[in-house]
């Protein structure tokens, strides 16, 4: 039996996290199916068709597919998912979505963002906020999974050549609609897959400084910005920029920590990062317990001086 | 309408836990326990639909140890209307609870379910989906705001970028973000109030469900430590650290 990966795209291509979501499940399940449930989705269907590893790409595409609602896409993921040993999807808004409904309808337990496959039934996911690790046993005979991730390398983009099969779409179970979308625009990078990331807490006073203080630094480095809950709560930065255990979970090369005191929900968001920097002018911060490099120093004096030096 | 509530109990959010060293959990004894943060902005939405006129009653509802009396008890001084345990020993997982849930809400038929989007104990994220699925229900995950008008829902959902809107038919199934609202102070003449509410007690087995786990936790261990660094005497320093030592810039 295959694994299938339910596919996150915007119809046009394929989301980053889906390369990583293939490489778990390669782990899991060996072979790999890739479901494209979309609208005119013929693009990402070709990336899917594209990426190392798969051997075929579902695609269902219809209307009532496009904008990818979890009654929908649930059912076309279960019209299909007693064909395979394993159904997953990345651990991002929209796998967490979708994938608990399959799981449901399938009557069959969901492991929630794996960090690693031991064995076909066996993985391991973070609790607590990360301060704690569990290895679970599933004995149902689909495992539906969602992927943490930063847990997994990306497969590659290019160099797979899978075939591209048709599906009869499942009919719009009618039960929502979608009405509209407001999504930032700007050039840095996804915070969940950037490279360096650069965020900002409560030290950093308001929102104008948080921005007048911050972006110059994420600009020199080519950073995606990021911020603790304490400072989306005061309204220094918009929610779907929160690192922690209830936002998103980073791992980039290089994270810097800005005024931000290092609760256990933020290290959970942040804690796997290769390199952590953090600035703080109170030294007894517990941020300085997980950082590389600690500066202790007012960041409104430091974070410019450091854009100055980095030339 | 009534709006239906599940209420979770779990490890205060503060309280940095143990890891048992026989790797069989996190030691829980004698720590504090406290309602899940998310299903407290859970029922004070459900309240301010009922302050609103939009709903009539707010049910309260817990699965698990007879000690989930204390949470329903919160729940209720909150301004829930009355509560029901559904009480067991046995562990739960979030197929489980959603079984125990969707047969509470085929005896009470509420229009609307507003659940936490996740635990911060198990941290799963499922218990809400799994509802409306095993109820043929709407979703709405991650919603911070909920209309309800003619006989539909309109939510915004906190999405991966930016902000997503919906419309729904009803019964509905929400999960609550953070910004959804922010819950009130419980007030000592409420806390008084809410020790004469209705609280009613049911056995899984009254409502037919079988709660049996369908993981097993093999073991529990420490996350990989990560040992702290150095501190750097100036930005200089700090560059030059990131340049030659660390060569990430």
């Amino acid at each position: 039996m295959a694994a299938l990966v339910i596919a996150e795209h915007d119809n046009a291509s394929l989301k980053a996290g889906t390369l990583n979501t293939v490489t778990a499940a390669a782990k899991a399940g060996g072979e790999v199916h890739v479901l494209v449930a979309g609208a005119n989705c013929d693009g990402a269907a070709q990336a899917a068709a594209a990426v190392a590893g798969v051997t075929k790409v579902l695609v269902a595409d219809a209307a009532q597919l496009g904008e990818h609602l979890a009654e929908n896409v649930a059912a076309q993921v279960v019209a299909i998912a007693k064909n395979y040993s394993h159904v997953l999807a990345p651990a991002t808004a929209f796998g967490k979505n979708v994938s608990p409904r399959v799981a449901a309808l399938l009557d069959v337990a969901q492991i929630s963002e794996i960090t690693s496959v031991e064995s076909a039934d066996t993985f391991v996911r973070p609790i607590y906020a990360g301060n704690a690790m569990a290895t679970v046993q599933s004995a149902d005979a689909v495992k539906v999974i969602t992927v943490r991730t930063t847990g997994f390398d990306a497969a590659a983009a290019s160099g797979g050549s899978a075939a591209v099969e048709k599906l009869e779409a499942v009919a719009d179970t009618g039960l929502s609609s979608f009405v509209s979308r407001e999504v930032a625009k700007n050039d840095r990078p996804e915070l969940a897959g950037a490279k360096v990331v650069v965020s900002g807490g409560r030290g950093m006073g308001s929102s104008e400084k948080f921005h007048e203080v911050l972006e110059p630094l994420a600009d020199k480095l080519g950073a995606a910005l990021g911020a603790s809950r304490a400072a989306v709560d005061a309204g220094y930065a918009p929610n779907d920029w929160q690192v922690g255990q209830t936002g998103k979970i980073v791992a980039p090369q290089l994270y810097f920590a800005v005024g931000i005191s290092g609760a256990i929900q933020h290290l959970a968001g942040m804690k796997d990062s290769k390199v952590i920097v953090a600035i703080n002018k109170d030294e007894e911060a517990p941020i300085f317990g997980v950082s590389d490099y600690g500066l202790v120093a007012d960041l409104f004096k430091a974070v410019p001086e450091l854009v100055a030096a980095l030339g | 309408m009534k709006i239906l509530v599940p209420v979770k109990r779990v490890v205060d959010y503060n309280v940095k836990v143990r890891v048992k060293s026989d790797g069989s959990g996190v030691d829980i004894a004698n720590v504090k326990m406290s309602m899940n943060p998310f299903d407290e902005i859970a029922i004070e939405e459900a309240v301010r639909l009922r302050e609103k006129g939009v709903a009539t009653e707010v049910i309260a509802v817990s699965c698990g140890l007879t000690a989930c009396q204390e949470t329903l008890r919160t729940a209720l001084a909150i301004g829930a209307d009355r509560a029901i345990l559904v009480e067991t020993d046995a562990e739960l997982q979030p197929l489980a609870v959603a079984k125990l849930l969707k047969a509470v809400a085929d005896k009470e038929q509420p229009q609307l379910m507003i659940l936490g989007k996740q635990a911060i104990d198990d941290d799963a994220n499922q218990t809400g989906q799994m509802l409306a699925a095993l109820g043929g229900y709407a979703q709405a995950t991650f919603a911070s705001k909920v209309e309800i008008a003619d006989g539909k829902a309109q939510v915004t959902r906190e999405v991966d970028g930016g902000l997503e809107v919906i419309s729904t038919t009803l019964p509905l199934v929400v999960t609550t973000d953070l910004r959804l609202n922010e819950p009130r102070y419980v007030t000592l003449p409420n806390i008084m109030k809410a020790k004469k509410k209705q609280l009613d007690v049911l056995k899984p087995a009254d409502l037919g469900v079988d709660p049996a786990p369908r993981l097993k936790t093999l073991k529990v261990s420490d996350p990989p430590a990560r040992k702290a660094g150095i501190k750097v005497a100036d930005v200089a320093a700090l560059v030059d650290k990131l340049k030659n030592e660390a060569k990430v810039i």
